[in-house]
């Protein structure tokens, strides 16, 4: 019964934050806020994850090929499809349901415990159109750059760690980049970031939005937040995979 | 004038607020008075839209405010001011865009024409140089002060305040009542207090509405209040032995005057 109550919950959020914005100055310049926010709060441990993500790729693809008749190239196109596929939009958006969807369900959380949510409605403004629709344009806007950005650091990460053990040459790698290369894949990502983006910022506003009490419910939303969004994160690669792959 | 029509609110199947009507003074100071859990600040609640009341209606300038559409509220909605018992300052902006904010979002004004506003509202309730401070830097008492600066900074009709003296020293609390005083006066605002403050009562309240269980229980004026009969009202105001004599030296004083 609850599980029904949370879902037409979230549908009239959703429905609820389409409205005229009041003045459309201040809501830009609460999107532009909200892209650096989310972007650039993220991007160093995106950065990070990233390239030692597709280091332990390389090291563990090459480990796993020891056949002398499957040519070296192939641990770049392994490296390449896994990182693209996989590794940039479903790792890189559970970390991010960590570090952007706790953070969005923890601040909405305390705007409602300390009445700023209220102060925004007795203003006249629709809190839900202020605070919720830009924070998942913003979302829509920035993690499919982050996911981008992501497979880019991961394979050159890759390429990095490769040459460094002295698994293979960078002349070999970047010969294996090429081959076999499906535009089709980027695509692919590309949806799996843009359904994961909806996914982070909209679930994270809704827990947060919807937090009654005091500093302890905002924890426990900002953690239900969190391993909501893991769990359907994991749901819709799994459909997105089934459907389009 | 705000009229609340036999309004009933409950939650988990309790009703909080139980057939409660009455109409709120033009222009005065109107206190909803009671003891915490009376159901003061679900009434108040009810009356800005933040709860619909299960039953009854809310009408400002004779205007049904509870059947409105949400685009409808917002007219009246510009019209209202409040101040949050926690001042529900946005802690993200300092003091001088927590007050630009409503500014921003409704007026077509020159930024330089905004900023004189501000000033002049900070300045009007003695806040001179705290523009650039974020909330967290600021005492309970300023922090009521800006809510306040925010909630009149676009010529309100309508002030709510939400036991504006909550947590506050009684030198503190005298400031902010005289401030709530003054300003209705000054900008002819009809306000709205929620408080379990006696000496807001005795020195603002030109109406008072008395909650008891969540029900009206009394309602009249500061000097009704002293020759009130209301056991359960007597009980609540006239608490301690000091105020049982002030109330005495009170009632002397308004029989000599007539």
């Amino acid at each position: 019964m609850k599980l029904f109550s949370e879902i037409g919950g979230y549908c009239l959020m959703i429905k609820g934050m389409f409205s005229k914005p009041e003045n459309k100055k201040v809501y830009w310049n609460e999107l532009m806020h909200q892209c650096s926010e989310i972007g650039i709060g993220a991007l160093g441990i995106v950065a990070i994850i990233s390239v030692f993500m597709g280091a332990v790729s390389t090291i563990q693809t090459a480990y796993q090929l020891v056949s002398p008749f499957i040519p070296l190239s192939t641990i770049a196109q392994v490296v390449r499809d896994t990182v693209i596929l996989e590794f940039a939009p479903t790792l890189v958006c559970i970390v991010l349901a960590g570090v952007i969807g706790g953070k969005i369900a923890s601040e909405l959380g305390n705007m409602r415990v300390s009445e700023q949510i209220d102060a925004l409605e007795i203003m006249g403004i629709n809190s839900k159109t202020f605070l919720i629709f830009p924070k998942i344009i913003a979302a829509l806007l920035v993690i499919p750059i982050l996911v981008i950005i992501a497979a880019v650091l991961g394979i050159m990460g890759g390429r990095t760690a490769g040459i460094m053990v002295g698994i293979i040459s960078g002349y070999t790698f970047d010969h294996g980049l090429m081959e076999g290369f499906l535009p089709y894949n980027v695509f692919f990502a590309l949806t799996k970031a843009y359904t994961f983006a909806f996914i982070i910022a909209s679930i994270s506003c809704f827990y947060g939005y919807n937090v009654k009490g005091g500093s302890l419910e905002i924890g426990k939303a900002s953690t239900k937040a969190v391993v909501v969004i893991c769990i359907l994160i994991l749901l819709a690669d799994y459909l997105l995979a089934s459907l389009l792959l | 004038m705000i009229e609340a029509k036999n309004i009933v609110k409950g939650f988990d199947e309790r009703n909080v607020i139980n057939n409660v009507s009455t109409i709120l003074k033009t222009g005065q100071c109107n206190l909803i008075i009671g003891a915490s859990g009376s159901g003061k600040t679900v009434l108040m609640k009810c009356m800005v839209g933040l709860y619909e009341p299960d039953q009854g209606e809310i009408f400002y300038g004779g205007q049904n405010f509870t059947n409105m559409s949400f685009k409808e509220r917002t007219v009246i909605r510009k019209e209202i001011g409040m101040l949050f018992q926690g001042s529900a300052l946005f802690d993200s902006m300092t003091v001088e865009q927590n007050i630009l904010f409503p500014l921003n979002m409704f007026t077509d004004l020159s930024y330089k024409e905004k900023l004189k506003r501000v000033n002049e509202v900070l300045d009007r309730v003695n806040l001179n140089a705290t523009n650039k401070k974020y909330p967290s830097a600021l005492s309970g008492g300023m922090k009521k002060r800006v809510g306040i600066a925010r909630a009149i900074v676009l010529n309100p009709k309508y002030l709510f305040c939400d036991e504006p003296n909550s947590g506050l020293d009684p030198q503190t609390s005298l400031v902010i009542d005289q401030l709530i005083k003054d300003l209705t006066e000054e900008y002819k605002i009809t306000t709205v207090v929620n408080t379990h403050d006696m000496n807001s009562v005795m020195e603002i309240g030109n109406f008072i509405v008395y909650m008891h269980q969540g029900k009206k229980e009394w309602e009249g004026s500061n000097k009704e209040i002293i020759f009130s009969k209301n056991k359960l009202l007597n009980d609540f105001i006239f608490a301690s032995e000091f105020l049982k004599d002030a109330k005495e030296k009170r009632m002397t004083e308004e029989t000599q005057k007539q």
